[in-house]
Parts: C-alpha cells; sequence; structure tokens
C-alpha cells in the first residue's frame, strides 16, 4: 500500500466513520434515555436516506430533502417511541429487543412497499468534483458529512452541558426515579431523545445517500455497525460512540485495503466479537458494564 | 404403565399422529410443506430452550442452520464423507462457535448475545459468499446425497418424512425432558432472578452457554436435514431476516413450554402462505406487527398469541397462574 493510498483509504474511513458515529450515537440516547437497545436504530438511518430521496424525486432541492427526512423520521420515531417504547419501559431486557427487533422488520418491510427493492442515490451537495489532496482525491461529500457531523456532535455537547433541559436528560440517565423526584418528567425526556434519534439518524442516512447507495434493506448493516462503534468506545458514552464510529470506519477502509472488499462488512463484527471478548467496557468505558 | 401414558399423553397422541400421515397422504405438495416444517420445528425448538426456559435471545439461529446445511452439502460432496458423519461434524462445528460467542457475552445483558448472534449470522452469510472454492458462492452447491440407512434410500417423500420426523420427535421428547429436569428447572430460576439462582447454587453462566450451544445444534442438524432433503443449498435461506422469523414464530406459538414452537412453526410456514394472496411482500410486516404486538400486550411471561388474546379479553382467564413449563 503506497502513503496516496493510505491516505485515500484514511479518508474513505473518515467518512463511513462519520456515519457510523452518528448511528453509534443514536444508540447511545436512546440508551441513555430508557436502558433500551434499539434494533430498528439503523432503520431509522435508512428511512431518512430514503425519504430525501423520495423528496428529491418530487423536484424538491436537496436542503429541503434534508429537512424534509429529518421532519419524517422524528415523527415517525415519536409515533414508534408512543406505541411500543412507553409500554415496554418497565418489561425487562427480552420484551425491549424482540419489539425493537419486530420495529426493524416494519421499518423494513414498509420502505420497500412504499418505494421499492431498488438502491438509490441522492446528487452529491455540492458536485463531484473531486479535490486532489496531498496525491489522493477528497470528494466534496466527504467534507459535507465531515462538518456535518462535527457540527452535530459538537451542538450536541453543548446542549447536554449548558442546556437545563439537557441537564435534565442527563440526570434521568443517572437515576431516572431521583430526577422525578427532583420534578423532571421522565415521559418527556424520552420521547425528546427519540426525537432527536430521529433527527441524528436521519442526517446521518440524507448524508451517506449520495456515496454510497441506500436500499430498504442497507438498515440492518449500518445498526450492526453503529453499535459496534457505540461498544467499541464504550456504550453508554457520547463521547465514547464517536471515537469508536471513527476508529471502526478507518479500521474497515484499510481492511479493505489490506484484505479484501468482500470482507469489509464482516470485519466490524470481528471487532465487535473481540471487543466483547477482551473489554466488553469499551476504550472508554469508565462505567461499569451492566453485568446481570 | 398406565400412568406413563397418562403423564405422556399428548406427546404420544402427537408422535403417533405425525408419524402415521405418509400412510394416507400422498400429495407431493403437501408432503414437501411437511418436510419444511419438520427442520423449521427443530429449529424453534432449540430456539424456544433458549428464549422460553433461560430468557436470552439469539438473532442468529439462521447461521447456526447455514452451517448445518453448507457443512453437510461441502463434506458430503467434496470430501466423501457419509451424510450422517457429515451431519454430526457440523453439529459439533456449530456448538463449538455457540460456545465461543457464548461465554464471553452470556456474562452481559442480553442485548450483547443478541448482537454478537446477528453479527456471527451476517459473518457467516458474508463467507458463505465470499469462499467461492468451497461453497460456489451464490451459485449454491448441487448434486448433494440423500440420506440413507444401510443401503436403504431415505430420499423419497414419504421415507424422508418419518426420519426427519422422527428425529424431530426425538428432539422434542429430550427438550421436554429437559425442561422438567432439573437443568429445566435452574434455567427458569435464572430467568427470573439469576441473583436468586446464583445463591442457590446454579452456576448460571455455564447453564446459559449450554442452553445456546443446544440450540445451535438443533439448528445445525436441521439445517443438514434441509440440504439432504433439497439435494441443493444456496446462500439466501441463511440470512439474519430469517433467524428473525423464527424468533417470530417462537413467539407467536409462547414461551411457556416447548410445544409452543409446534404452535409457533404452524404460525410461520401457514401464514405466509395465507399472505401471499393477499401480497407476498407483507409477510414480514405482519410479523413485525406481532412481535410488538404480543410484546405490548405481554402481561405474564410465557403467553403466545393466542392466550395474550384470551387474557385481553374482559372475562378471559388466559394462561392462569401455572409456572411455565409446568405441564407438558
Amino acid at each position: 500500500m503506497t502513503s496516496d493510498q493510505f491516505l485515500q483509504y484514511i479518508f474513505s474511513g473518515i467518512t463511513t466513520g462519520s456515519v457510523y458515529a452518528l448511528t453509534a450515537m443514536g444508540f447511545t440516547l436512546v440508551f441513555n434515555a430508557t436502558q433500551i437497545i434499539n434494533f430498528s436504530q439503523g432503520q431509522l438511518v435508512m428511512l431518512g436516506g430514503m425519504t430525501a430521496v423520495a423528496l428529491h424525486g418530487l423536484g424538491l432541492p436537496l436542503w429541503a430533502c434534508f429537512i424534509g427526512a429529518v421532519v419524517v423520521v422524528m415523527v415517525v420515531c415519536v409515533i414508534f417511541e408512543r406505541i411500543a417504547i412507553r409500554p415496554l419501559l418497565q418489561k425487562g431486557v427480552l420484551a425491549q429487543i424482540i419489539a425493537t427487533v419486530g420495529a426493524s422488520f416494519v421499518f423494513e418491510t414498509a420502505a420497500m412497499l412504499i418505494w421499492g427493492r431498488n438502491a438509490v442515490g441522492l446528487p452529491a451537495f455540492s458536485g463531484e468534483k473531486p479535490i486532489p489532496v496531498g496525491g489522493a482525491a477528497l470528494a466534496p461529500q466527504t467534507l459535507w458529512v465531515v462538518g456535518a457531523t462535527a457540527v452535530i456532535v459538537v451542538g450536541l455537547f453543548f446542549f447536554y452541558r449548558r442546556s437545563l433541559f439537557g441537564k435534565a436528560v442527563r440526570a434521568c440517565a443517572v437515576d431516572p426515579t431521583s430526577a422525578r423526584l427532583q420534578g423532571i418528567s421522565y415521559s418527556r425526556v424520552v420521547v425528546f431523545s427519540f426525537a432527536l434519534t430521529g433527527a441524528i439518524s436521519a442526517a446521518a442516512g440524507v448524508l451517506i445517500t449520495p456515496i454510497s447507495f441506500m436500499s430498504y434493506h442497507s438498515g440492518s448493516l449500518l445498526g450492526l455497525k453503529g453499535f459496534a462503534a457505540a461498544t467499541l468506545g464504550g456504550l453508554g458514552n457520547p463521547v465514547g460512540a464517536v471515537v469508536g464510529g471513527f476508529v471502526l470506519g478507518i479500521v474497515e477502509a484499510l481492511g479493505v485495503g489490506v484484505i479484501s472488499a468482500g470482507y469489509k462488512d464482516a470485519i466490524a463484527f470481528v471487532i465487535l466479537l473481540l471487543v466483547l471478548f477482551i473489554r466488553p467496557a469499551g476504550i472508554l468505558g469508565a462505567r461499569v458494564v451492566n453485568r446481570q | 404403565m398406565g400412568s406413563y401414558l397418562r403423564k405422556h399423553a399428548g406427546y404420544l397422541v402427537f408422535a403417533v399422529v405425525v408419524m402415521t400421515i405418509p400412510a394416507y397422504l400422498s400429495d407431493a405438495y403437501y408432503l414437501s410443506i411437511l418436510a419444511f416444517m419438520a427442520t423449521k420445528f427443530m429449529m424453534a425448538m432449540g430456539l424456544s430452550l433458549l428464549l422460553g426456559q433461560a430468557g436470552q435471545i439469539s438473532l442468529g439461529q439462521a447461521g447456526f442452520v447455514g452451517i448445518g446445511a453448507y457443512g453437510a452439502a461441502i463434506l458430503t460432496t467434496k470430501v466423501g464423507l457419509d451424510p450422517w458423519l457429515a451431519m454430526l461434524i457440523a453439529a459439533l462445528l456449530s456448538a463449538t462457535i455457540a460456545g465461543l460467542i457464548g461465554m464471553p457475552t452470556l456474562r452481559l445483558k442480553g442485548y450483547y448475545l443478541a448482537m454478537a448472534t446477528l453479527g456471527v449470522n451476517e459473518i457467516i452469510y458474508i463467507l458463505i459468499v465470499q469462499l467461492k472454492d468451497l461453497t460456489n458462492g451464490t451459485d449454491g452447491i448441487t448434486g448433494i446425497p440423500s440420506l440413507a440407512i444401510g443401503g436403504l434410500d431415505l430420499g423419497g417423500p414419504k421415507a424422508y418424512h418419518l426420519v426427519a420426523w422422527g428425529v424431530a420427535l426425538l428432539m422434542l421428547r429430550f427438550a421436554l425432558n429437559l425442561s422438567r429436569s432439573r437443568v429445566g428447572r435452574s434455567l427458569r430460576a435464572l430467568h427470573r432472578s439469576e441473583p436468586a439462582a446464583q445463591s442457590l447454587g446454579v452456576d448460571t453462566s455455564y447453564r446459559k452457554v449450554q442452553v445456546f450451544m443446544l440450540a445451535a445444534v438443533f439448528a445445525s442438524i436441521a439445517g443438514s436435514f434441509d440440504a439432504y432433503y433439497m439435494n441443493f443449498v444456496s446462500p439466501d435461506s441463511y440470512t439474519i431476516t430469517f433467524s428473525i422469523i423464527l424468533i417470530t414464530g417462537v413467539i407467536i406459538g409462547g414461551l411457556g413450554t416447548v410445544w409452543g414452537a409446534l404452535w409457533g412453526t404452524l404460525a410461520i410456514v401457514i401464514l405466509p402462505e395465507l399472505l401471499k394472496r393477499v401480497n407476498e411482500d407483507i409477510t414480514n410486516l405482519v410479523f413485525g406487527v406481532l412481535l410488538i404486538a404480543i410484546m405490548v400486550l405481554w402481561q405474564g411471561r410465557s403467553r403466545g398469541l393466542w392466550q395474550t388474546i384470551r387474557a385481553r379479553r374482559p372475562g378471559g382467564s388466559g394462561g392462569g397462574a401455572a409456572p411455565p413449563g409446568a405441564e407438558e
């Protein structure tokens, strides 16, 4: 592998890593609010991408497609929370896994029935002309993906650290009962976390669709990789989710260079299994992993 | 003898009914549906033990089915082994892989096993598609021999029916005995409360890994049977989607007893046939909605679809308070 190739793989790793980071962030937001792992997380990303493509097909400009997709997936998430999550908050891990797996089936099949089986794409936000960087070519869309991810992560950081409602959400993550005693509405925090997850997932989906095509079936793989990223970084740790996403993206891209593109998708799961073997708390997992 | 008959009446009646079907049914279409039901029933039984008794969930059973099918296909066509021996080796491989995944993840919360098994299912699928020298990639493997005992060919639909359902019945007997044994009681105990089970001397991690390996073996054997029945394997059957359909079956059937696996198998075989008349593509949508609905309406922990509906009806008596797995 030459240094130019190496740089090229790093670029591609950072791009997909951004999407994994956002997906992992979606897992983390829901997990911290509810202790639920949402097995339909990847399908939310898929819904974002597919909705944007559908809106673009109606002739809307790209920025409107972006906003439209974010709003649609947010609404889906709020409805999903009301119907399937709220009744399950007290029902144990097994019921939560099964219900969210069921939701993933619903989202996937609904997308297939509405938009068909074909993989679809979007035009890049600002042209396809690559920018040469030190012997490698950088697609302008990469800058959009990485830039938007940075804006979202920094925005989330300030929201959770500085705003009163953000602090209320964090209080619920630590101890819902005590948070309630302080007058925080737990159910509002949960709805809000789902809406925010929907928005971030949709954004990730719209950003990646111009680079890698989207189909009704893309969600499950994205979800698995997002979970691998979140586990790698330390489940429940938002910084870990971002770090895990980028590490996973880069390792995967280099793996394609070293091994073969056919095994690309297996790399994430090998990493997931290794993390679970060696250090289930993840890289940044200062928290104790929930043992049963 | 009399008490034995009373105790196992349900099982004996079922066994006699199933094993006499070939005597009066010759329709090739229905026999093939029953043949696939036998193997789906095997997969569902393993999953039912894991989910219903131990309260652990695997979203990757199709991966083990794939190991069973491809193990049988490769070992018979490329190595030339006897089909039964190939089935056994594939099952051992499945058990080993399940043990390796189970040991680290079953100490953690339930969703780690769920995600790890999803990942393993995905890896197995990728390997099947990519290891073209061994698996012929997406083309699949043809020319897999049928089962035979001595010189007796068991490839015909009626003979195969007897063998496949015979093995399924043995597995059912084994699973029923297991759930009523000390092992079954300790599994249900750890399902209710792991610390309590531990404090009573149950090695909970060991028990969970054991039952997970057993579920993998059931799935693997079922996969081998399918391969010998169709004489052909291709990757499409071993996706995560199929794993989730199996989960749906076990949930619809009810987790309380291993018999739930039978009702669940009926559901995942018959529902798609019915829904086909409306629109084939909505099957998974219906399955997804059922999964959510059963979980949302779930009040005990042992109920399937039928008991859930009964319990929700005013005045309905669904289920009662019998501990799950207590009755046969």
